[in-house]
């Protein structure tokens, strides 16, 4: 649509920034990355920048204003691919200084410049906008500004520290480095990191104003300008860092407290400061941790890039089962915006799963029209109605091989003819839930995992039979809900409950030998699990845990404690009961704390189990590769991300090495540290 | 001259239809908002359907009173129930016949042409009935934001007393004549005096209504009703007023309540308030074929009449009468009625006014009496009085269940009629074609 009112005298083209200059001599530079959903800030893309900035100074405009053609977003950050791999801190450090020096010609432009930020701004997007003189925020939910590094490994480098500090004040800009918090365009207004917040089609009339009139920025107040007088600085570092040490360790997250020491040694002198942020950020991005993280970054972005069938566009799923796991399953995919029949056998067993749905909506959506929306996306359905509708019907119900045989029998002459049939078992062979289907090769396993709204992983359970066309369905459909999806192979515990499950039975064993629970947790904690064995099954449920067990025991020669048999039969299954390994109070464990240090041999033996059964399920090709396997483990278990997955935990240790262990803890333990014959 | 049917052209079908249960109001606003009870009826109505919401025509719903975040409510509806941005929506009120007023506008449209497929309702959440400011404090109100002194503002301030406080009652006002300025019951009172109707005979009446509501619970009768679940996970799988212990005895130590002392109308023997929803889905033969849909019933007739306001519980019989006639059917034709039973004594005024040879000639110019509607062929699975009377949706669910009453006793021939507040009746002919026999003299004015 042609607009009256701005007739542009001059355009420029290049492949990713194109400006033309408006009849009121202000620069519109459009960023619009080539080939790409997204900007990402590449090298290519902040040359091309430094080139547009030097044409557009030769027009002597007014003004520049900065905008995004993507939907998505302004800059959703660097180009984290670039960094994979980095080892030499030379070479990073004279890639981060040329950014430097392009942020900083932005920055000193004669004339004012605007930034326009819609979607993701994030990182070095947040960095770029921060060097122009004005930011306008668009007032959309989606608006996400904020510093993710961290979560990287590393910190703000694009000068983000020292100009986030001058801008929004010290505590505010550590604040917001350190939590990775994302803004919304109102938040970051109130921070002062916004001059303006506006709905999208006021950008243009708001950067206008900004360009012509120049106001004064805000300035931060005086106790975040305090915050950084040197002699306070040692003191609010201090305290951060007690702050963070609450959440992550120095060995496991060394960036947290790089950035603290950082900003203690170097703040109040910007060009110190900027000179410091070049070298430090070379370091940790070089390191061995955020190189770990970056690979999960990019594992997760594989997991993501299987889109499957593009033509594949589900609309409606229907759920049977309105227990946890069906009821949350059925939540999420009404949340992602799917309409969501859900069938139980009577409305009673519904309710809960409505109530459950409706906090969920409640917390995540906030806003009160859109949980009513999702509310009312997701239905319930006694009486199987919504069955011949459904794009994906996914099976919920008990772990009971011939009630879900009996299940899909009724479900299937009533489900479309190119509709997904897909379970959730944990534990029964797909081969056996398709025998009695009129097409065995439809069914697919979708496994989610507790709780559906936190795990991020969806196993796409397969059997050698099934149809190619439903997995790439299958795939489809879990980019629509967004979760990460792998495909494993059907056998015993897929591929996270295998892996895990030795490791909570090694826990167990542990116990019973008189290693108190707590010793045990925090052995795994410190080996950087997110939650200890010990805890996860009663989080999980020793119920649960012992099903599993049994079903997965026999195929793979593990047996269920008799410690686990005692305590169900005494009805403690874990957190739901009160009462499990620990004791529950307001469903949080009562631990007590012991400062006695954790003897290493806890962790070799959780941690070596779960390596060699990691290493068995990638000898059965249960999946793709070793990275797949990594980013299962990860995803699906919170393992130790900074140790970039179960196998190149393995190849980093040495192959060697971590035989031998095993091999000693075999002779030491028994049979079930036997070295599978993947080691080999 | 007069028109051989008020749906002259192609054929009206009744493919499905689902109501929400009917919520008892008690005093304060319910879980449900009138949007609300409309999207749960209809989201499960919908969703067992062959056909995308977006495939629908339009959406007409009739509701008395809708919430303030409810403007023309059908849209509302329409747009929660996924039909997408293109299906457009609209709402009618014709008081307590709105339900079965969008019904008639659904039925017109595809009679004319000019939609296939329609989702007519009504829905009604009296318990979010509003209450108003009175008009002193809409005007006392008007002058403070007109003070701009601060001894301006000090000085109204002192203009305030305890009248202002008085809040309107919406829902009153809303059952009270505004012509004539009787309540709904006042006119029930009339028609008990008129026809000689006892107190005994409306707790007769309404205890019967009790009886047969729980009779259909417990033998499955009520298909139509998709359960409602509030957002705390609350379950509501039955109309809530049914009172299984109700006897004449029980009723009869209730007080009149609008003519208080002496009067016999009392709350139990007239329609309970209440919230509820009834949503039908409409079709044209060339819609019916091309998703092959199943066929519940047909829409044949409908009339609309007006009399005395202050008679109005009489208007369903002046508005079958012409249906009747025009469509040469007796009494004895109609397999099934249902009489929306506002009060008893209404019901039973116009079951009295149908036998009545005089009523018959000077009211309705009908040269002989109507005959009986028979007591076992006249709301047979209860009434307003025993689950509500959520004043939007009850044409609509009459009109439902009638359906359903005659695919159960593989009846071909059924009335629906309602009596509406403000002085008029409406009446609508339905069959079971697969059951029609003789009733097919109506004639066919398809195509």
């Amino acid at each position: 649509m042609n607009k009256p009112g701005v007739s542009k005298v001059e355009v420029k083209q290049m492949n990713n920034w194109n400006f033309e200059i408006d009849a009121d001599n202000i620069a519109w530079l459009h960023v619009d990355m080539q080939h790409s959903s997204a900007n990402i800030l590449s090298k290519e893309m902040l040359e091309e920048l430094d080139h547009q900035l030097l044409s557009i100074s030769q027009h002597n405009p007014v003004g520049l204003v900065i905008l995004s053609s993507k939907t998505s977003g302004f800059i959703a950050g660097a180009d984290v691919r670039a960094f994979a791999g980095m080892t030499d801190r030379h070479e990073a450090e004279q890639l981060i200084h040329h950014a430097h020096e392009i942020l900083e010609k932005l920055e000193n432009l004669p004339f004012p410049s605007v930034a326009c930020m819609h979607g993701f701004c994030l990182g070095g997007g947040l960095e770029l906008a921060l060097a122009c003189s004005y930011r306008i925020a668009s007032d959309d939910a989606d608006v996400r500004i904020g510093f993710p590094e961290t979560r990287l490994g590393i910190f703000p480098g694009f000068a983000g520290t020292v100009r986030s500090t001058a801008l929004i004040g010290h505590l505010n800009a550590l604040q917001l480095m350190l939590s990775n918090r994302n803004l919304n365009g109102r938040q970051a207004k109130k921070i002062g990191l916004v001059d303006e917040v506006v709905p999208n089609r006021q950008f243009k009339s708001a950067a206008r104003y900004l360009i012509h009139d120049q106001p004064h920025r805000s300035r931060p107040s005086l106790l975040q300008r305090l915050a950084g007088v040197s002699l306070l600085r040692s003191a609010i570092t201090t305290w951060l860092k007690s702050q963070v040490s609450k959440k992550v360790s120095i060995e496991h997250y060394p960036a947290p407290y790089a950035l603290l020491d950082h900003w203690n040694t170097s703040a109040g002198d910007p060009q110190q400061m900027a000179l410091s942020e070049q070298q430090e950020v070379a370091k940790l991005l070089t390191g061995e941790t955020a190189q770990n993280l970056i690979r999960v970054f990019l594992l997760q972005n594989r997991l993501k890039a299987q889109k499957g069938d593009p033509d594949f566009r589900p609309t409606h799923v229907h759920v049977v089962g309105g227990g946890l796991m069906g009821g949350d399953i059925a939540a999420w995919c009404a949340l992602k915006g799917l309409r969501v029949t859900l069938q139980d056998q009577s409305p009673e067993m519904l309710s809960r799963a409505i109530e459950r749905a409706q906090q969920l909506f409640s917390k995540s959506l906030r806003d009160k029209r859109k949980v009513r929306d999702a509310m009312d996306r997701l239905i319930p359905d006694h009486l199987a109605r919504g069955v011949p509708r459904a794009d994906v019907v996914i099976e919920a119900i008990y772990e009971d091989a011939e009630a879900k045989q009996a299940l899909y029998q009724q479900l299937e002459p009533r489900m479309k003819s190119d509709a997904v049939l897909a379970t959730n078992t944990s534990s029964i062979p797909l081969e056996i839930l398709a025998e009695k289907l009129q097409d065995p090769d439809r069914l697919v396993g979708l496994h989610f995992f507790n709780p559906v709204a936190k795990m991020p992983l969806l196993e796409i359970v397969t059997m050698a039979s099934t149809d190619t066309a439903v997995i790439d369905k299958a795939l489809a459909f879990s980019n629509r809900i967004s979760k990460l999806p792998l495909v494993v192979k059907s056998s015993p515990g897929f591929l996270v409950n295998r892996v895990l499950l030795p490791y909570l039975m090694e826990a167990m064993q542990l116990h019973k030998e008189g290693v108190p629970a707590a010793e045990i947790d925090k052995a795994a904690k410190m080996f950087g699990m997110p939650m200890g064995p010990i805890e996860l099954a009663d989080t999980v449920g020793l119920d649960i845990c012992k099903s599993v067990a049994e079903k997965m025991g026999d195929m793979l020669s593990i047996e269920v404690p008799k410690e686990l048999v005692s305590m169900i039969d005494a009805g403690k299954l874990g957190r739901k009961s009160g009462e499990g390994f620990y004791r529950y109070e307001k469903g949080k464990a009562v631990i007590q704390k012991s400062s006695q240090p954790v003897d290493e041999s806890v962790s070799d033996r959780l941690i070596g189990r779960l390596l060699n059964e990691a290493v068995a399920t990638l000898r059965e090709a249960v999946v793709e590769d070793a990275d797949a396997l990594d980013a299962g483990i990860i995803f699906g278990t919170g393992f130790a991300p900074f140790r970039g997955g179960p196998m190149h935990y393995i190849d980093h240790y040495g192959k060697e090495a971590m035989l031998e262990k095993l091999q000693q803890l075999e002779q030491q333990h028994g049979e079930r540290f036997k070295p599978d014959a993947g080691w080999a | 001259m007069k028109p051989q049917s008020m749906l002259q052209g192609k054929s009206v079908y009744i493919v499905d239809g689902a109501r929400t249960p009917f919520l008892k109001a008690r005093g304060k606003p319910g879980p449900f908002h009138a949007s609300d009870l409309a999207v749960a009826a209809g989201r499960s109505l919908l969703s067992r359907q062959p056909f995308a919401a977006s495939q629908l025509d339009e959406v007409i719903l009739g509701c008395v009173s809708s919430g303030p975040d409810e403007a023309n409510i059908a849209r509302v509806v329409a747009l929660r129930l996924g039909c997408g941005h293109k299906v457009t929506a609209w709402t009618v009120q014709r008081n307590c016949a709105s339900g079965m007023q969008a019904l008639d506008c659904a039925a017109m449209d595809i009679s004319s042409g000019r939609a296939e497929l329609v989702l007519a309702g009504g829905t009604e959440s009296m318990s979010h009935s509003p209450v108003l400011l009175n008009p002193l404090m809409v005007n006392w109100l008007a002058e403070w934001n007109r003070a701009s002194s601060m001894s301006a503002r000090l000085k109204q301030l002192t203009k305030l007393s305890g009248k202002h406080l008085t809040p309107v009652i919406g829902l009153l006002r809303g059952l009270t004549d505004p012509v004539v300025g009787l309540s709904m019951g006042q006119t029930a009172e009339n028609l008990a005096d008129r026809f000689g109707i006892s107190r005994t005979m409306m707790d007769q009446y309404a205890s019967k209504s009790h009886l047969r509501l729980g009779g259909a619970i417990d033998n499955d009768y009520l298909e139509e009703l998709v359960p409602l679940y509030a957002d705390d996970g609350t379950l509501y799988q039955q109309d809530d007023g049914l009172r299984r212990d109700s006897t004449v005895e029980s009723l009869a130590k209730l007080k009149p309540v609008f003519d208080r002392k002496f009067g016999s109308v009392t709350a139990g023997n007239s329609a309970q308030i209440t919230d509820g929803a009834a949503m039908l889905l409409l079709a044209s033969a060339d819609a019916v074929e091309h998703y092959q849909l199943p066929v519940l019933a047909r829409i044949r007739d409908v009339q609309w009449a007006g009399l005395d306001p202050a008679q109005m519980g009489l208007g369903p019989v002046y508005a079958m009468a012409p249906l009747l006639e025009r469509n040469a059917l007796n009494s004895s034709d109609i397999n099934y009625w249902e009489i929306n039973e506002a009060f008893s004594a209404q019901v039973l005024a116009c079951r009295m006014a149908w036998e009545d040879a005089q009523f018959c000639r000077e009211e309705l110019g009908h040269e002989q009496a109507f005959g009986e509607i028979p007591c076992d062929r006249l709301n047979v699975d209860g009434g307003a009085v025993s689950m509500g009377h959520p004043v939007g949706a009850s044409g609509a669910r009459i009109v439902l269940h009638l359906a359903h009453i005659l695919k159960r006793h593989r009846a071909g021939s059924g009335i629906a009629s309602l009596c509406i507040g403000g002085g008029q009746g409406g009446a609508m002919w339905i069959t079971n074609d697969e059951q029609a026999g003789s009733e097919q003299s109506g004639g066919e004015a398809d195509e």
